[in-house]
């Protein structure tokens, strides 16, 4: 009982071999995500004979590949410790932006670039804020939020920009192969890509580093500002391919297109296994995660289960597996008292 | 110090007598009395609500579920209103905020037991409140018809000249201001937020600290979610839905660091204010509604440059509070 210090006389035993790298593996967060995900699979196969089939495990895929597509930049800017709010405004701008437009007569090609161009400046504006002000990322980007979607609503106020040609149609609604649709080979091939720039680059080491220390990535020759910039930058782009996802997939833009999908782009990455202070996370436990809320959503959906009810149990799932480690740590801990 | 901080408070203030003015300009009858005490009793919730996300931000947390929890103890009540309608009305408001009290301290709870971040339990818990919502209406919405008449005009009564609502915005401001500048448990917030370890070692138990922030802002939501329902006499999934970004928007623009530590109930006044002012003095000057949002997040940008550039030197990351938790 006098003894005030419990942390400093903790002993700790250090094993005399390293776990495997298999075993570690098999430990580790997306692992455990994994089998979250088989679960939910096999229970949602039980729940409903729909499930099982092609064609609607094809449609469960668009519930959540745009979301997802940001998610994989957005894991890069919590890894580095910034977070960008505004990534469902920037859908709001980069869609109205691509309606501009095709009132101009824009073909497809000019669209898409217009979409992703939009994003890109959005992103670059946020990046600027952040890394040229430095101003707190949280705060600076629930501003732009407002004014990206702001913009949206002052250009098209009530009205709606639709007509987008039928070639533009293929990106969200389009098959590339039977039930394959384009929205998800694009996410897979980017979740690809993206694996590779977080965990096999030098880039990818430098977000850690920076996550984990920024004054000593910076002191170790790292440029932080320039680094965090860029991620800003990539953040906008990917919500600006979100909004041509969406925009072509709904074949509409209004001002209030994908409302609250920032929290929900966030919740996958937190999901995912990223650590909100920075620092840590991996692009498979992203990807992962991103299937567990698909299949939960959809899986739901089958049974009936209103949206709204499914948000209780994304919302659950988020406290409760970021809980789970400490909480098993907190047992362990009195199971050797 | 103080005087920065005092000067910071006084140019928003001279910001809205401008904006005043200015509207006045162009729309005579827009500074009278009647007006201006109408805007205030629009503005009343969003001057309560955010003093409640003040308190959390000074100990360097957020608390975004205040919204869902407004709607989920609006609902309740709203409910048994429409079962009993002759159900006494103060009991209700203290249903209400005690419904309140008990999800902040949910929220409360899990960031002092378990240490996730707040930033993450409200996320959480903003999802879980209002997806509640909808499990006990049974996606039904409680409208004016099934409200009772007394709990309808509650928030309506005039008494010296204004609404019952600005008197109860009224008396909460003077509860916090004296809170927090005159009571130990005030300071203690100021203090975790400029500095936790230090904090710690001046005997201040932080993670204690923190719960009883977000305790205060959960009362806060649950009295309003009260309010809510008497003031636009409806209870429904959609109440609020998104609010919680315009309450952390009045705390910026109100000069109230995101870093934790800096901030004041006088601040937190004239920041909500400002955001009332704006929405009100749009129409009146024949700017299409559809600029405010922009206008709003203009105004937040501006804010937190104006906020970087008086607290430059103590810049951080925000998300960064490790040695907070230890």
């Amino acid at each position: 009982m006098t003894d005030t210090s419990p942390k400093n006389t903790e002993t700790r035993i250090v094993p005399d071999r390293l776990d495997s790298p298999l075993k570690a593996a098999l430990y580790s967060w997306p692992s455990l995500l994994l089998l979250v995900a088989i679960g939910i699979f096999i229970l949602n196969s039980f729940a409903s004979p729909y499930f099982l089939s092609p064609w609607a495990l094809s449609d469960a895929t668009f519930n959540f590949t745009e979301k997802a597509v940001i998610a994989l930049a957005m894991a890069l800017l919590i890894i580095s410790g910034e977070i960008d709010i505004s990534v469902s405004g920037i859908i709001a701008i980069s869609s109205t932006m691509m309606g501009v437009a095709l009132q101009f007569g824009a073909d497809t090609p000019t669209l898409v670039a217009v979409g992703m161009l939009t994003g890109l400046v959005c992103g670059g504006f946020n990046g600027i804020l952040v890394t040229g002000l430095g101003l707190p990322s949280i705060v600076v980007t629930i501003g732009t939020m407002s004014l990206f979607r702001g913009i949206s609503f002052i250009i098209l106020g009530d009205q709606v920009y639709k007509g987008y040609p039928s070639s533009f149609a293929f990106f969200g609604q389009g098959y590339v192969y039977w039930v394959i649709s384009f929205e998800f080979v694009l996410f897979l091939a980017l979740a690809g890509l993206y694996y590779v720039l977080l965990h096999k680059t030098t880039f990818g080491r430098r977000i850690f580093a920076i996550g984990n220390n920024p004054i000593a990535a910076q002191f170790s020759g790292v440029r932080v500002n320039r680094i965090k910039f860029m991620l800003f930058c990539l953040t906008g782009i990917m919500a600006g391919i979100a909004a041509v996802l969406l925009t072509s997939r709904l074949g509409s833009t209004r001002p209030s297109i994908a409302r609250g999908w920032e929290l929900e782009v966030i919740t996958m990455v937190v999901l995912g296994g990223v650590n909100i202070l920075g620092g840590s996370g991996s692009i498979q436990g992203v990807v992962i995660a991103a299937f567990i809320m698909g299949l939960v959503t959809f899986g739901l959906g089958l049974l009936n289960v209103p949206g709204i009810v499914m948000s209780i149990i994304i919302g659950a799932l988020l406290i409760g597996v970021i809980a789970l480690p400490t909480l098993l740590n907190m047992a362990r801990n009195r199971m050797q008292k | 110090m103080k005087n920065l901080l005092k000067s910071r408070e006084l140019w928003l203030g001279l910001g809205i007598i401008a904006i005043i003015f200015g509207v006045t300009f162009r729309a005579p009858s827009f500074a009278t009395f009647g007006n201006l005490a109408d805007i205030f009793n629009n503005t009343s919730m969003l001057i309560i609500l955010a003093l409640g996300q003040m308190v959390v931000i000074l100990t360097r947390s957020i608390d975004l579920s205040m919204a869902s929890n407004l709607a989920l103890s609006g609902m309740i009540v709203a409910l048994i209103n429409a079962a009993y309608p002759e159900f006494p009305i103060p009991l209700l408001m203290i249903i209400a905020t005690l419904c309140g009290l008990v999800m902040g301290a949910l929220n409360g709870i899990l960031v002092w037991k378990l240490n996730i971040p707040a930033i993450v339990v409200t996320l959480g818990t903003l999802t879980i409140f209002r997806g509640t919502i909808f499990l006990i209406a049974g996606g039904q919405w409680v409208n004016a018809s099934e409200l009772s008449d007394t709990f309808i005009q509650m928030t309506r009564h005039h008494a010296l000249g204004l609404p019952l609502l600005s008197w109860f915005a009224i008396f909460i401001a003077m509860v916090f201001f004296i809170f927090m500048t005159r009571s130990a448990m005030g300071r203690n917030l100021y203090a975790i937020g400029v500095n936790p370890t230090a904090s710690i070692y001046a005997g201040i138990d932080v993670g204690k600290v923190k719960f009883i922030s977000f305790c205060m802002s959960g009362l806060v939501s649950g009295f309003c979610g009260f309010l809510w329902v008497s003031r636009y006499v409806i209870g429904s999934v959609e109440v609020a839905n998104g609010y919680e970004l315009t309450i952390i928007a009045a705390c910026v623009i109100g000069g109230i660091s995101i870093a934790g530590g800096v901030g004041s109930v006088v601040g937190t006044i004239l920041g909500a204010l400002f955001l009332g002012i704006i929405n009100s003095a749009l129409p009146v000057i024949n700017i299409s509604p559809f600029w405010q949002m922009a206008i709003s997040g203009g105004a937040i940008i501006l804010a937190v440059i104006l906020n970087a550039r008086g607290a430059r030197s103590k810049g951080r990351l925000i998300l960064r509070q490790k040695e907070a938790d230890s």
